[in-house]
């Protein structure tokens, strides 16, 4: 579905990824580890089209998306929940989500839409008119991942889930994860917390330094050697 | 450095004997204009370099326009005690605006609008008190005949000439001192406050001390031009467009370097003579129209202006020889030093 | 209580509807784009030029002729964010004061050229009302209520529709309003053409009360600027309130003293609270 082929990007002068060839297959759930700097989010953006990759392919459904404007990227079926959640403080948790679906395609759909996400995310609901700003950390990552999922994405782009919540919530997130991809979407997780994500994925790629070091299926990374020394502290 | 001073002395003493020598009285007249309103401009590019923008130097520039003038016809006060008088005024309505606007981090759009309300506030005082000052008809100082040192009036526009010179320099000295000591400030320029209170610089201090020199220069140079015009007049030495005008000079000009609002000071009153000879009353508003678009388009696409462009490009041959002549090949030293 | 100063009352609130209306356009394209643009009150100024030249010159129906005169200036705001703001929204805040300072000289000088420095005026003569021994001009009733219905549908605009949440949510976070698949561009434009048809109201409502000059926009430029100031910038509620607020000083302060002492004393007053409240007396 998603193919990435010697992608670089960066930022003015600095670079952030390296010839960066990545897949995603329709159905899948996919994480992306690696520790704070490697360019995770930097993955993520270029991918939904927030910044342009400097070399290299993207492809999406056989269609290049490369080199695209986000709002333009989205309308191709690819939604990307933001680094820290990034909901609009001052709009209401119903008024987020329904910019979720400013696509004309998602807003014909809008009342049915709506009515789905609450019926997954049930808290929403119940703070359907309160202001974004006011939820907690586990709610408002809720309530993004229900804004992005109101524009119905057929690959469904998550930038660190976990970030900045207390562990009871992550768990609650991760939940969250395996219930969207039983929900049919497919996902693809960039995460600092590796233990959660390699719980929740079918394969996994490491990314250090901008540049993808090894990549296998979940319980593949959960044996090896050097994830298992640096990043899950054995 | 010697070599410079001796480069400096030459070339004011050579300026200086120049209307001795037989200038026309009409480029004279020019000159002084250009030197006056390029020290003016100089005061509000102090300011607009570091970013901190104000649209308050039209109550400067009114202050010593005015006090002077006033003192002068009312109760003879000579303008050497009348002009310092102004600058105080000056200083005193900088503090009162500028303390409370720096440590209250009053900066950018705030900063800019608050300080408009200061020249619309002078314009509007001023002819508000209309039985003292003339309101917008503004007032003409006693003339005293002949040349008169106390009176500071000088018909002959040579002795004039050399008066505007030594303000001028004196302008650029202020200039320079505050380029000295501001360098850790010109970093940092106006945004990152906190950043600059992390290093340790009083941030609010160095403000306050940049528009306080500003507000004097201003008002020193108002005041020259109300002796020199010998007529003041709420519009033309107050008020928003005025301090437009300064904006515009020193854009065009170029606020990040010494010469550069004086290089404004030069096109905008040259610009004017010329549409003035070529056109006559003809077509009044064209100066001002090109200089709507001259300063949206320098603005997008030359922010340092036509000097600052000059000076770039002579850094930067400057850096590339010299880095053929010691054989490496990076050039890019040259920009950093650019501010 | 005298009459008269009652009389000055009523003017200050109505004159307080007309400033709200051009506040609201200034907080508008402040809290979306977060640029002030200087020469608002000089669009607003090519909205009267345009509603004399259709009306008085070329007697076009008096809606006909608002309504041009609105298009005009929503166009006029397009212009200024893609050709000037634009290549401009990054830089620092100072450059975009600038560049719309520029603005001003040329809109003020373009109409200085094409209409020359006369006061011109739109011609219509609407009736003064006697009410309990005040007069009260219709003009400003007119404009008045017009620009609380221009508020109105504002508010109704941005709370309801879907552009408007839109405009809502983009100034909140404008980095990554593409993902939720709007085009920064586009709601920047609209807020943009939005902001100049206020103006163009504005305009439109003024001209039936002063007439129009080149520099007119200076008249009620830095007033404008003040109470948004005050009201918080990019505040729109503060906004409203601060336009009413300052009205009412000026019409009071001209009744006990000039004019043009009220003004002084109105930005006396600014400067003060500035420094008791510097994010704007109404802000959170």
């Amino acid at each position: 579905m998603l193919e990435l082929a010697k992608v670089s990007a960066g930022y003015g002068a600095f670079r952030a990824l390296f010839d960066i060839d990545m897949s995603v297959r329709a159905g899948e759930a996919v994480g992306v580890i690696g520790p704070n700097g490697a360019g995770k989010t930097t993955l993520m953006r270029v991918i939904s089209g927030l910044i342009r990759p400097r070399s290299g392919s993207i492809t999406f459904d056989g269609q290049s998306i490369g080199g695209r404007r986000a709002h333009q990227v989205v309308a191709t079926g690819i939604a990307h929940v933001p680094e820290n959640r990034r909901l609009f403080p001052r709009l209401s948790v119903e008024e987020n989500l329904k910019i979720g679906a400013f696509v004309p395609a998602a807003r014909a759909q809008l009342a049915s839409r709506l009515a789905s996400m609450y019926e997954l995310f049930p808290p929403l609901k119940e703070r359907r008119n309160q202001l974004a700003g006011t939820l907690s950390g586990g709610e408002q990552q809720m309530c993004a991942i229900a804004r992005a999922l109101m524009s119905g994405p057929k690959l469904l782009l998550m930038d660190e889930p976990s970030a900045g919540l207390a562990p009871v919530v992550v768990d609650q997130v991760f939940d969250l994860v395996q219930r969207i991809r039983t929900e049919g979407f497919t996902v693809l997780i960039v995460e600092q917390n590796v233990q959660g994500v390699l719980d929740v994925v079918d394969r996994a790629y490491l990314l250090e330094v901008g540049m993808i070091k090894l990549a296998g299926t979940a319980a593949e990374l959960r044996e090896h050697q050097f994830v298992r020394q640096a990043y899950l502290g054995m | 450095m010697k070599r410079n001073l001796v480069v400096w002395l030459v070339g004011i003493a050579g300026l200086a004997a120049l209307p001795f020598l037989g200038m026309p009285v009409y480029l004279l007249h020019i000159a002084v204009q250009i030197l006056l309103w390029g020290t003016v401009y100089t005061a509000w590019a102090l300011m607009g370099r570091f970013g901190m923008m104000s649209l308050g130097h039209g109550g400067f520039l009114g202050i010593g326009a005015y006090v002077p003038a006033l003192l002068w016809n009312y109760y003879g006060i000579t303008p050497w005690i009348g002009i310092p008088l102004g600058v105080a005024l000056a200083v005193l309505v900088a503090v009162a605006i500028g303390f409370p606007c720096f440590h209250l981090r009053v900066v950018g759009h705030y900063f800019a609008l608050v300080t408009l309300a200061l020249s619309e506030v002078t314009e509007r005082g001023i002819v508000a008190a209309r039985d003292i000052t003339g309101g917008s008809l503004g007032l003409t100082p006693n003339t005293v005949s002949g040349t008169s040192l106390f009176a500071l009036q000088f018909p002959d526009k040579r002795h004039f000439f050399v008066i505007a010179l030594v303000v001028w320099l004196v302008g650029l000295w202020v200039w320079h001192m505050i380029d000295g000591s501001m360098t850790r400030l010109s970093m940092t320029a106006s945004v990152e406050q906190d950043a600059a209170a992390a290093v340790g610089i009083n941030v609010p201090r160095e403000k306050l001390k940049i528009l306080l020199v500003s507000a004097a220069l201003t008002s020193l140079g108002g005041s020259m031009l109300g002796q020199y015009l010998m007529y003041v007049n709420p519009g033309t030495l107050s008020g928003v467009m005025v301090t437009l005008q300064m904006l515009f000079a020193a854009v065009v000009g170029g606020m990040y370097t010494a010469l550069g609002p004086t290089m404004g000071s030069a096109l905008t009153i040259i610009l004017m003579e010329s549409l003035r000879i070529l056109f006559g009353t003809r077509f009044i508003g064209a100066a001002n129209t090109i200089y709507g678009i001259l300063l949206i388009v320098f603005t997008i696409f030359m922010p340092v202006g036509i000097w600052g462009f000059v000076v770039r490009c002579w850094e930067r041959r400057a850096a590339a020889q010299r880095a053929r002549a010691t054989g490496a090949t990076s050039a890019q030293g040259a920009g950093a030093s650019a501010r | 209580m005298d009459i008269f100063l009652v009389e000055a009352m009523v003017n200050g609130l109505l004159l307080g509807g007309v400033f709200a209306l051009l506040a609201l356009g200034l907080n508008l394209i402040f809290g979306v784009i977060d640029v002030v643009w200087i020469a608002y009150t000089e669009l607003m100024m090519a909205g009267m030029y345009a509603m004399f030249w259709l009306y008085a010159k070329y007697h076009w129906p008096f809606l006909a002729a608002a309504a041009a005169a609105i298009a005009v200036v929503a166009v006029l705001g397009l212009l200024t964010h893609f050709l000037i703001i634009g290549p401009i929204l990054d830089a620092p805040p100072i450059n975009q004061l600038l560049a719309t300072g520029g603005l001003l000289f040329f809109l003020q000088s373009f109409a200085t050229l094409l209409f020359s420095t006369e006061f011109r005026n739109i011609g219509v003569r609407l009736p003064t009302l006697e009410v309990a021994g005040m007069f009260i001009s219709v003009a400003r009733l007119l404009a008045f209520g017009v620009s609380l219905i221009g508020v109105g549908c504002l508010y109704a605009f941005l709370k309801r529709t879907y552009w408007g949440v839109a405009i809502r949510a983009i100034a909140q976070d404008r980095q990554i309003i593409g993902l939720m698949g709007i085009d920064q561009r586009r709601v920047y434009g609209m807020t943009s053409a939005i902001g100049g048809a206020l103006a163009g109201l504005a305009g439109c409502l003024l001209v039936l009360q002063y007439d129009v000059h080149p520099f007119i926009g200076l008249s009620f430029g830095p007033i404008l600027f003040m109470i948004c100031v005050l009201g918080g910038l990019g505040n729109m509620l503060g906004g409203l309130a601060a336009a009413f607020i300052v009205s009412e000083i000026i019409a009071v302060g001209g009744f006990y003293v000039s004019i043009d002492l009220s003004y002084v004393l109105a930005f006396v007053v600014f400067i003060g609270l500035m420094f008791w409240r510097p994010r704007g007396v109404f802000t959170r």
